[in-house]
């Protein structure tokens, strides 16, 4: 009954989409209110229908009714609580209920919060949102129905993927696909300015909060994505050129992209043919993710020829929606006026650099990621691209990027002064070089990159603090009046001295990560002590463990410093009954932004167990950079300039001005 | 066609054994004596494909083909192959597959250009366009177009609301 339910939930769900997407439309056309106003209801109501079909696949796999096929294929009755909820969306077909719920979720904010916008051009977002929901509504309906049922169930389900069983399951895609769903609504707006065939700076001013929430949370959810490959396969990697780590990162340099030049657009009026088609592209780019993801082309093209549908289908949704979109472009941009002049060195002029350093970036990527696949398709020729390609071509991308990065905020818009800003930028220049000189002093005869990657990396944060400084005219003025400025300055200005050192922090990590990294590799057995890094790790035994749905051994390990105790450390390896398949639950012990890693290998017949310890220094700056990336864009969100953008405040505070005049 | 076949059986097979088999990476009895040596392995390692995995050098991977790989890395090298020699042994026994930064050839010139040119043709366009714009006789001007009155009144305001200052300086 709950399965029927929520199977015909997400019927009625794409019924409302149907109107939503045809209605509208009509009213904007005939300029009829009524019509156009239809769009907010069907959002609405289309949100709470996905809703229900949502929670109706929650319900069955919450309570293990293994007579529909997706819960008995992806659930065990001894599984955890949480791992049962999040076990709805680590498959398939939950995981594209998961898509489209987001994007009701979306287009249900955009009704309930869009109230500021003009009728017609929420008529046409709302539309275009529902375009992109039918296509999926039916892709999920004809393809990947997740409410199946088995004629005759079976008593006990095959578990989740044991990799899958982790904290990491419940907050990692949903973060993901609020960020790639997010995007849509910057392509909604892009689209449907492109079809009024009017766009301005309060256009802008519209779509940036909107793609600011996406880009927050698609920055959480690939450093929260990385965070988990680190400590769940077990062998410290964080990032691995993986495709399906490629399909997220496109949207998220292009969508970074799109912040900045929609902020030219908000600002200046400037480079607004771009700003729409950088909208589509991002969005694009995010449908191309679940193309690669949800399509099996990336485990093999042949994978890809035997099952086609649902390939085939999502292939069938991307040529219809980057097509169209990028037509309409190629039709109606050249109508659009440029605006805004400004000379090359301006803080346009940086943004558009940014513009361009980060497209390339994306478009290397996408080489990068498509290029194998294209090639076999077309030639049968095989050949492999990955992580060493993509760290040689990206380092002369992100080198002169981030060096520009704090000269950025420094220049007046329209035209700046470059040699102001190189003197105001003077003390981050210096720490620079004294990081510099002080690293390579310090690891004397070792990599003689490194100390220059930290030297930039320092550069990027003094610029970001130089920036602030220079702002509340830091030790120019007495000390109480910086504060009272810095209190005053805008929180979109707090916001970027957050994001851009957050690029140097994450830059720190990942430079110490992968060059003072040092690791011991050996066979132990109880009692024996393993060196690394001035830790020694002891041994002391093995012992066995029964956990809910599996078996584990779990090792103990006494870690000391010159002689004194700091802790224990319990890796372990986990054997999961069910599906047959183990894990390797790594150990981690965090000291400052440091960590020690061990991860157990296989026991030979002596007794003997093969470890992997690994010191990583400074290894948690990786995360904690995005982290304050996303910190920076969630201040801006709340700039109160931003809010403007939200309704009701806006209104309240339009009508406060108004009575106040 | 047969070929295409086989790896794809060697494919899921693999994905088969990658559920059932948590071995680490590089395993304690492969390791050379000389370190110098075995850190020469390891930056091959890094280079070198595990053709049976989805994407991981043989340095990462677990898989028994892996395993074969890098101790096959460390016997050239102990035979005192150059890394040249070791990788160009590899790419003959296994094609260029195996190289997970590909060589330049006709097959990968659109790969190993893409980058620069994306980069070249897109700062030229821009230098164009700025060229173009700065030159008045283009045309290019300032204004917005299709604004109504009511609308300017409501950007007006809504400006308006903006009160803190946002200059650098």
């Amino acid at each position: 009954m709950i399965a029927e339910s929520g199977h015909y939930a997400l019927v009625l769900a794409l019924a409302l989409a149907l109107i939503q997407s045809i209605v509208p439309i009509v009213g904007a056309r005939w300029r009829d209110a009524a019509l156009m106003n239809v769009a907010r209801s069907t959002a609405l109501a289309q949100l709470l229908f996905v809703a229900a079909s949502f929670a109706a696949l929650v319900t069955l796999h919450v309570t293990s009714d293994f007579s529909v096929a997706n819960v008995f294929e992806n659930s065990h009755s001894l599984k955890p609580l949480l791992y049962k909820i999040t076990g709805v969306w680590g498959n398939h077909e939950g995981s594209m209920l998961l898509w489209v719920s987001i994007l009701a979720l979306f287009g249900g904010l955009v009704a309930a919060f869009g109230n500021n916008l003009p009728l017609s051009l929420r008529a046409h977002v709302l539309a275009v949102q529902a375009w992109v929901a039918s296509a999926f509504y039916l892709f999920i309906l004809i393809t990947s129905n997740p409410f199946l049922r088995i004629a005759n169930p079976p008593i006990e389900g095959r578990d989740l993927n044991p990799v899958l069983q982790d904290i990491g399951l419940a907050v990692h895609p949903p973060m993901l696909y609020l960020g790639y769903v997010g995007f849509s609504i910057s392509f909604s707006f892009a689209v449907a300015a492109l079809l009024e065939g009017r766009i301005d700076a309060a256009w802008a001013r519209w779509v940036r909060p909107w793609t600011l929430m996406a880009w927050i949370f698609l920055t959480l959810g690939i450093a929260m994505g990385s965070y988990w490959a680190y400590y769940e396969l077990g062998w410290g990697g964080w990032w691995f050129w993986d495709p399906v780590e490629n399909a997220s990162l496109m949207p998220w340099l292009a969508g970074t992209a799109l912040l900045h030049s929609a902020l030219v657009m908000e600002k200046r009026n400037a480079l607004k043919v771009w700003t729409v088609l950088l909208s589509i592209l991002t969005f694009s780019l995010s449908l191309l993710g679940t193309f690669l993801v949800r399509s099996g082309v990336l485990t093999s093209v042949h994978a890809f020829a035997t099952d086609p549908t649902r390939g085939v289908f999502i292939l069938l949704i991307l040529f219809v929606f980057i097509g169209g979109s990028l037509s309409l472009y190629a039709w109606r941009a050249p109508a659009l006026k440029q605006g805004g002049l400004f000379a090359p060195i301006s803080r346009e002029g940086a943004l558009v650099l940014n513009n361009l350093l980060l497209t390339t970036a994306c478009a290397t990527v996408f080489i990068g990621t498509l290029y194998p696949l294209a090639l076999e398709v077309l030639t049968g020729e095989k050949i492999s691209v990955g992580a060493p390609f993509f760290n040689f071509t990206f380092a002369p991308l992100f080198v002169p990027l981030l060096l520009a990065v704090p000269f950025g905020p420094l220049l007046a818009w329209k035209r700046g002064d470059l040699l102001g800003a190189a003197q105001r930028l003077m003390v981050a220049g210096i720490v620079a070089l004294v990081a510099i000189a002080v690293v390579f002093a310090w690891t004397y005869g070792g990599a003689t990159l490194a100390p220059l990657a930290i030297g930039l990396a320092a550069f990027v944060i003094m610029g970001a603090l130089c920036d602030l400084a220079e702002r509340i005219a830091l030790f120019r003025i007495p000390l109480s009046l910086s504060l009272r400025r810095a209190r005053g300055l805008p929180r979109a200005t707090w916001g970027t001295v957050f994001a851009h050192a957050g690029l140097g922090v994450a830059l720190i990590g990942i430079v110490c990560e992968t060059t003072w990294n040092s690791e011991y590799i050996g066979s132990m057995k109880p009692d024996d002590v393993a060196k690394v890094a001035g830790y020694e790790l002891r041994l002391d035994g093995l012992n066995p463990r029964q956990g809910p749905n599996f078996r584990e051994m779990v090792a103990q390990f006494t870690v000391t410093r010159d002689g004194e105790k700091v802790s224990v450390m319990t890796p372990s390896k986990r054997n999961f009954t069910t599906r047959g398949a183990s894990t390797t639950e790594a150990a981690l012990l965090t000291r400052g932004a440091s960590q020690l890693y061990i991860s157990l290998g296989d026991t030979s017949a002596d007794g003997a167990i093969a470890v992997r310890i690994y010191h990583k220094p400074l290894v948690l700056m990786i995360w904690w950079g995005p982290v304050l990336m996303a910190f920076g864009g969630m201040l801006s969100l709340s700039d109160r300039r931003l809010r403007v953008g939200a309704p009701k405040p806006a209104k309240a505070a339009a009508r406060a001005l108004q009575a106040a005049e | 066609m047969m070929r295409s076949r086989t790896l794809a059986a060697a494919a899921l097979a693999a994905t088969l054994m990658l559920g059932a088999m948590p071995a680490r990476a590089v395993l304690p009895d492969e390791i050379m004596a000389d370190p110098a040596k075995e850190a020469r392995a390891r930056e091959l390692s890094k280079e070198l494909r595990c053709m049976v995995c989805q994407n991981q050098s043989i340095d990462d991977s677990e898989a028994p083909l892996a395993r074969d790989l890098r101790l096959l890395v460390r016997e050239r090298i102990s035979a005192g192959d150059s890394d040249r020699q070791v990788i160009d042994f590899l790419v003959a026994r296994y094609g260029e597959f195996v190289l997970l930064k590909p060589r330049l050839n006709e097959h990968t010139l659109v790969l190993w250009l893409t980058p620069p040119l994306a980069l070249l043709l897109g700062g030229l366009a821009l230098w164009r366009l700025g060229r173009r714009r700065a030159n008045p006789a283009a045309g290019g001007g300032d204004s917005t177009p299709g604004l109504t009155s009511d609308e300017e009144a409501r950007l007006e305001r809504l400006l308006a609301a903006e009160s803190a200052p946002d200059k650098p300086l």
